[in-house]
């Protein structure tokens, strides 16, 4: 086995499934000769050429739209959109929710849009302070609209896994990477307190089904449901709950739509005490809507009241030592989880 | 008198008029039918703008592409739509060409490359340059005609859309039904320049201006597009100056006659596009009147029976509201 970063797996599967099926075309700003900003493209350009490698003016909107109709013309496109947070300029917001989500329904089930989306997202820190413009978590948004899939991997092994699906599958997929994660390979600060960052990833393609929830970690007390590099830290924290004789099970949905209900009640059921982890703000954002979920089908299962541990309800700020205390870090991880205990 | 009909036959002269003449009657069926209340939901009518869709459409095959817009019905029967499918989408019956969930605003035709209408201003632009893409990268023979208003041109993807298709030079003709005013909104108050088609120089692209009334001269204008795009040379903007007689929407208080002055709309349909043309194809001979009755009868005919075949459909049932969110759904797989 090969261990490899996220990008590198991103950039492997492109590779993989463009060689595989002609159909598939890249294209975003910067992602052509350049190979993207986090270099997920890299080289895409020179093996498969002009046509099927763009570089796109910063045009959202356009981007997005050209998706739309290329999936309506026949092509597999994957989109990206350089940070996450630019999804909302230049009419790419409309190209997602009243398009691209919309089309197969609102035409009667005659044209699927096949057409992927990939997008980074989150707080860089401590690495680069990325501001209120270049890492917030948006992922909700997403799951708010009807006919998109949301994939949110935690690792490169899952990247590969389902980035090969979206590109197999007939719905759109809004394909959300962690800016994190990218930088375990150039970061070794980083590679070292998260040693999971990196895993072994078979160079043969798989698939990873939609809507198959992975238990990264087992344990009875406590389960923590986490996304993307919330994993990581609930993994951290969990070594030190251990230490403290408490065992916590971590859930990683790897897809918000579908999402797997069942997987995350089983766990409940299981432990009887819950902490959401997810790095969006706290008002409207994932861990709600998994709250949500748990209360409706598990709520005689739990033994204390459900904790969220989400973002603050604030745009990230500049300072490092603001932008620690707006996004979820171990130490409130660790204190919600004793929180459900009550020690 | 002689008339220059762009070489065309004497059978594709009729078709033409045809289409106009179909448009116009599925627009009167449709205004009759929303003011009897058997239409759920808003419709925009093309009355007055028929030319522009026939000319353009008459140059397309079944395989090249149309995007639309909330002002579509003219469109998709120019590009040879079904008028009982569609009629019964008006009407919300699961017979229609969305299975009711679409309505006037959403209708698409896969089959003869109506790729759907959309209900936002300008949003079809980019994805008629993504079609072209499409058409491009499977070096296909396919071209996209791409129908939007006056109003869209004012949106930021009318821009990123044009400069897109532009810069890879794609197959799309981009067509400009300028009638002059958004919903209530007059160009000359929303816009600094008289001529949409002025815009194609920031593109690098031929913008060319259009009597939006004539048919043929769409027609001509369409086509030296089409085989600019068909040559790899990229897109083209075409402007057809042309007026809705109608409101912007059926409900529109006095029939838009709010912002618009009476003087203004009598001037305007009095040049109307179908009777125009009927009358050069009668002065030249091309039909009688008597034949230009019969083909008028047999529309009016099929417009009624489209209109009965919509109302005798059934609604889709309430069962299958979850049906199509996802492909996936289809294969008892995915669901939220």
């Amino acid at each position: 086995m090969r261990a490899l970063d996220f990008s590198a797996a991103i950039n492997e599967t492109l590779r993989q499934e463009m060689a595989r099926d002609k159909n598939i075309v890249v294209f975003g700003e910067d992602v052509g000769y350049f190979g993207g900003l986090f270099g997920c493209t890299k080289n895409l350009q020179q093996e498969f050429g002009e046509s099927r490698v763009r570089d796109t003016p910063i045009s959202e909107g356009a981007i997005i739209g050209a998706a739309v109709g290329a999936a309506l013309g026949g092509l597999r496109p994957v989109a990206e959109i350089q940070f996450i947070d630019f999804i909302g300029c230049n009419g790419a917001m409309d190209q997602i929710f009243n398009q691209m989500g919309k089309m197969r329904y609102m035409f009667g089930g005659s044209v699927c849009v096949p057409a992927v989306v990939r997008a980074p997202c989150g707080s860089r820190y401590p690495i680069a302070a990325g501001a209120a413009q270049h890492s917030q978590n948006l992922e909700a948004w997403f799951m708010h609209v009807p006919g998109l899939k949301v994939a949110t991997p935690s690792n490169p092994y899952d990247a590969k896994g389902l980035l090969t699906t979206a590109l197999r599958d007939y719905d759109p997929v809004f394909f959300v990477e962690h800016k994190l994660l990218y930088y375990a390979q150039r970061m070794p600060s980083l590679r070292e307190k998260y040693p999971t960052l990196i895993c072994d990833v078979p160079e043969a393609s798989y698939t990873i089904p939609f809507g198959q929830a992975n238990i990264v970690r087992k344990g009875g007390d406590v389960t923590a449901v986490a996304t993307m590099m919330m994993v990581h830290k609930c993994i951290k924290a969990a070594e030190e709950l251990s230490k403290l004789g408490i065992e916590l099970e971590i859930v990683d949905p790897r897809t918000l739509v579908p999402l797997d209900k069942q997987t995350i009640v089983n766990s409940v059921k299981k432990t009887g005490r819950v902490v959401i982890v997810s790095e969006d703000c706290k008002t409207g954002g994932v861990a709600a809507e998994i709250a949500a979920t748990i209360v409706e089908e598990a709520f005689d299962y739990l033994d204390s009241p459900l904790r969220r541990v989400s973002g603050l309800d604030v745009p990230i700020p500049y300072s490092p030592s603001l932008e620690r205390a707006a996004i979820p870090q171990e130490e409130h991880i660790i204190d919600a989880v004793r929180g459900t205990i009550g020690r | 008198m002689s008339h220059d009909f762009a070489d065309l036959s004497k059978s594709r002269l009729t078709e033409i008029y045809s289409r106009m003449f179909r448009i116009r009657k599925f627009e009167e069926k449709t205004a009759e039918l929303f003011s009897q209340g058997l239409i759920p939901g808003l419709v925009h009518l093309y009355i007055g703008e028929e030319a522009v869709a026939v000319g353009v459409c008459s140059n397309l095959t079944q395989h090249d592409y149309v995007v639309s817009t909330h002002r579509g019905h003219g469109h998709c029967i120019a590009k040879g739509g079904d008028v009982r499918k569609m009629m019964a989408e008006l009407l919300g019956r699961s017979t229609g060409y969305c299975k009711g969930r679409g309505g006037s605003m959403h209708i698409i035709a896969p089959e003869i490359g109506v790729m759907g209408c959309s209900g936002i201003v300008g949003a079809g632009i980019p994805i008629a340059a993504g079609l072209g893409l499409a058409s491009n990268v499977k070096k296909a023979d396919t071209i996209v005609a791409c129908f939007f208003g006056d109003g869209a041109s004012n949106t930021g993807t009318f821009h990123e859309g044009l400069n897109l298709a532009a810069a890879w030079k794609l197959p799309v003709v981009f067509v400009c039904e300028n009638n002059l005013y958004a919903i209530s909104v007059p160009m000359k108050k929303s816009t600094p320049i008289e001529n949409v088609a002025d815009r194609a120089v920031a593109y690098g692209i031929p913008g060319i201006i259009v009597n939006g009334m004539d048919v043929i001269a769409v027609y001509e204008a369409f086509r030296e597009a089409a085989e600019r795009a068909k040559a790899g040379k990229g897109p083209t903007l075409i402007e057809c100056k042309t007026y809705r007689f109608r409101g912007h929407f059926e409900g529109d208080p006095k029939g838009g006659g709010i912002y618009r002055s009476e003087e203004e709309m009598t001037e305007w349909r009095s040049k109307c596009p179908i009777f125009a043309f009927k009358a050069k194809l009668i002065e030249s001979k091309t039909f009688t009147e008597k034949e230009a009755q019969e083909i008028e009868q047999k529309i009016v005919k099929e417009i009624e029976e489209a209109t009965e075949f919509a109302k005798d459909s059934p609604y889709p049932s309430a069962s299958e509201v979850k049906h199509n969110v996802f492909v996936s759904d289809q294969q008892g797989g995915t669901s939220r």
